[in-house]
């Protein structure tokens, strides 16, 4: 039993909050059986093997990599490169490295307006000597380095190639679940491919939809939402239509609208602009014709924060992605 | 010639990039200086701005995964603040009682899995030994399995409150997205008597292994392990302990009350001085002023956390509790300077917020379903602060009348006390490094040291279960690697 070959598994992470490792650890008692299946030969967070021993192993010969978390600097881009490099499997697993995650939001800003907020703007801050963080500071003779950010937050395909995409913000457990039976028992789709069904959010949300138009539109924070009713029908912004089912429609069952985390389906590879085109077909029809150009503005101004909202976990991965070009 | 040496101490995990150990030696090879560096920053006080205020507390869960709750809470207070709307009574008790599960899962997790094992398995076991495995062995199959079971009870009372156990979704401003219907009130009340089971057992646990221990109760008491410093906590309006409301209260290392203050007055009290080798800010009492990293009562350093709470709170709300910490104050002097005592207050947290737990589940109120008042005003700015179970954690929005984010200001626990941390680092250091000798036990101590505050970097540089690998490296003035040392 024990001579058996067991999978070899590397979890890998760049900029993330952990939350992707909970939701591994959240497999509970699935996690003693996927152990007896799998060697971890590199966790980070949960064990204790070493980049140097990473290194030092033939290319090709780590079975599996879940690499999550985005590419922000230096650090995490040399990591995934090198975990690409050993790794037969590399899946992006979570938001973060699928689209970016909602730190992509960064990218609407600069890495110098970033600081020069953090570091300044900020109202605890003390500015009595502005101070900045440096790449290198010198203390004595030697010298303290800090990875400097990225000016934009890059998805995980941006820097290596990537073979599956499990999404969610985390990931589902029974997500994760059926993908790890999948590599085991070696039942994978074509690369490419993301391990969650192809249809949108609407397809498993249990509320009643009517289709209905609407002319108002609604935020989380003005109205108390039917907890029966379509959220859009309701006309409350609801990414449902442009967003992947598999997350067992959780934020709509707590009545609340979903915000895309599980990001777009194959065929819309832009979130946003998916839900431009669901919104655009509901909002305000009845009687347009009619409308002033005003009147079709203040319609549409209804909706605060459109690229927050449409796109706020998929920004790194849309077709426009940041404020700073690459010079 | 050597002149200085640079020790740095990486801990695995920060290979991912979150954060690193510099201990600098002077010409005597003494300890100089140390540094506790936190190489990332995703800039959310920036690209928050702009956003909708009412999304802020599922955007600010993504901080951290380990802790979003209190992120997601400490938003939809600073929302329900920006809109002047005060939340009816059952969805404040249903925001606390989720709370609370989450406060027992988080506290659970760092007894057992991280901090723990210095002491259930003892700090001078074989590292291999000191980490969860190590403890379930040594508390047996059966205890074990009783703490896997509480935790994923705790788990399950979160995503039945939360909507998701990992980034909650339900605190909106005014209240909650959704009542606690009458089945879910049933499953809850269930786990919570056994989750009280289980803080009672945890509390058992740290007595058995800590205050029995000569050796252990010894390492608690060691002077390595003291840092005198002022203490910030929340407590309710009988200045007793409360996680999710109440004022603010600074007490200087006397224990004598320095300042108690609505979080709203946070600008009066704290600022934030940065500096240039690291991307976190150091906060310090602005009543003191920042005098750099040194303790006493000259220092504006001051400390958040499980013993900081304890240090500053007249008592616990909860019998059993209160118990505990009066039983901790008879053996510690209030206010207790003891960094490994955070260990003790989080055992004693973990029991009152089981306590609180099932006194929030039996109040009539949560069965209520009014459990949101629609927000009439134009809203403004707003602070909102919960005691995260890292310590005190302030969200600061100003809006647009249209309630759209002009400026956010954030101070999580973690960064409270990385002052705290860096110091500590310095004197365990100091204690095991003379005359440039350093000792091999400097990784176990050092790492005892950091660990005690369970410091989330993410908010976190944050280890899951077995110990945080660490790694020295000792450059000679050119720079050159002298000497590795690592734990495995």
């Amino acid at each position: 039993m024990t001579n058996r070959t067991k999978l070899k598994l590397a979890i890998g992470l760049g900029a993330t909050c952990s939350g992707c490792d909970i939701a591994i650890v959240d497999l509970a008692e699935k996690l003693i059986d996927i152990f007896n299946a799998v060697d971890v030969v590199f966790w980070p967070t949960a064990s204790d093997q070493k980049l140097e021993e990473i290194q030092q192993l033939p290319e090709g010969s780590v079975d599996l990599c879940f690499y999550h978390g985005s590419i922000a600097n230096e650090d995490n881009r040399e990591i995934a490169q090198l975990l690409r490099k050993k790794a037969k499997i590399m899946v992006a697993f979570g938001a973060c490295a699928c689209h970016g995650g909602t730190p992509g939001l960064a990218n609407l800003t600069t890495t110098k307006e970033l600081f020069a907020t953090v570091y300044g703007k900020t109202s605890s801050t003390d500015r009595s000597e502005p101070k900045q963080p440096l790449p290198d500071t010198p203390v004595r003779e030697h010298s303290l380095h800090l990875p400097e950010k990225f000016d934009a937050v890059q998805c995980l395909h941006d820097c290596v190639q990537v073979d599956y995409y499990l999404p969610g913000c985390p990931p589902e457990v029974q997500l994760v679940d059926k993908a790890i039976d999948a590599i085991l028992t070696g039942k994978l789709p074509e690369k490419g491919a993301t391990l969650a069904p192809d249809r949108i959010l609407c397809d498993e949300c249990p509320r009643e939809r009517e289709e209905k138009k609407i002319s108002r539109i609604h935020r989380i924070s003005d109205t108390i939402p039917d907890q029966e009713r379509c959220f859009l029908d309701q006309g409350i912004v609801c990414l449902g239509p442009a967003t992947r089912m598999g997350c067992e429609a959780k934020c709509i069952k707590a009545n609340m609208p979903c915000r895309g985390c599980m990001g777009p389906t194959a065929r819309a590879l832009d979130q946003g602009a998916k839900m431009i085109a669901s919104i655009g077909s509901v909002l305000g029809l009845e009687g347009e014709e009619q409308m002033t150009e005003e009147e079709v503005k203040a319609l549409m101004d209804q909706i605060k924060d459109p690229v927050g909202l449409f796109y706020m976990f998929t920004l790194p991965s849309a077709t426009l992605n940041r404020k700073s070009i690459k010079k | 010639m050597q002149r200085t040496r640079l020790i740095k101490i990486d801990p695995a995990t920060r290979l991912e990039g979150h954060a690193k150990i510099h201990i600098l030696l002077d010409k005597k090879g003494d300890v100089d200086q140390a540094y506790f560096q936190v190489v990332e920053l995703r800039g959310f006080e920036k690209f928050c701005e702009g956003r909708p205020v009412e999304e802020m507390p599922n955007i600010t869960t993504r901080i951290c995964g380990v802790c979003p709750w209190n992120h997601h809470l400490a938003s939809a207070k600073a929302a329900d603040a920006v809109y002047n709307v005060d939340p009816p009574e059952a969805a404040k008790k249903i925001r606390e009682l989720g709370y609370c599960a989450f406060f027992i899962h988080d506290h659970s997790t760092h007894f057992y899995a991280l901090g723990g094992p210095d002491f259930i398995v003892g700090p001078g076991a074989s590292p291999l030994e000191r980490n969860i495995a190590g403890v379930l062995k040594k508390v047996g199959v059966e205890t074990g399995s009783t703490v896997l079971k509480a935790l994923r009870y705790a788990h399950e009372i979160e995503e039945i409150v939360g909507g998701r156990a990992i980034h909650p979704v339900f605190a909106v401003p005014g209240g909650v997205s959704k009542p606690i219907s009458e089945s879910d009130h049933e499953k809850i009340q269930e786990m919570a008597s056994q989750l009280l089971d289980h803080a009672k057992h945890t509390v058992n646990v740290f007595e058995e292994t800590v205050l029995k221990n000569k050796k252990h109760f010894e390492m608690v008491t060691d002077d390595v392990y003291r840092l005198k410093t002022f203490y910030m906590g929340m407590v309710d309006e009988d200045g007793r302990m409360n996680l999710y409301d109440g004022d603010l209260r600074v007490v200087d290392p006397e224990g004598k009350k320095l300042a108690q203050f609505e979080p709203k007055e946070y600008l009066k009290h704290i600022s934030e001085h940065v500096e240039s080798w690291t991307y976190v800010k150091f906060p310090y009492l602005k009543n003191i002023g920042w005098k750099g990293l040194i303790e006493g009562k000259n220092s504006g350093v001051y400390r958040v956390g499980p013993l900081a709470r304890l240090n500053v709170t007249d008592g616990i709300p909860t019998p059993l509790a209160q118990t505990a910490y009066e039983k901790m104050y008879d053996v510690l002097k209030k206010p207790a300077h003891e960094t490994l005592a955070y260990h003790w207050a989080r055992v004693i947290e973990t029991l009152y917020a089981s306590e609180r737990l099932l006194e929030l589940i039996q109040d009539p109120d949560v069965r209520s379903t009014n459990v949101r008042t629609t927000p009439t005003t134009t809203p403004k700015e707003g602070v909102g602060a919960v005691e995260a179970p890292r310590g005190t954690l302030i969200h600061h929005y100003r809006t647009d009348p249209e309630g759209i984010l002009q400026a956010v200001n954030l101070i999580v626990a973690t960064t409270h006390n990385c002052p705290g941390i860096c110091m500590s680092v310095k004197k365990a250091a100091e204690g095991l490094i003379k005359g440039g000798r350093v000792d091999g036990r400097i990784l176990n101590m050092v790492e005892i040291a950091f660990r005690a505050y369970d410091p989330c970097l993410a908010c976190a540089t944050h280890t899951l279960p077995g110990q945080m690998p660490l790694e020295v490296n000792i450059y000679n003035s050119d720079k050159r690697l002298t000497k590795r040392m690592k734990r495995l």
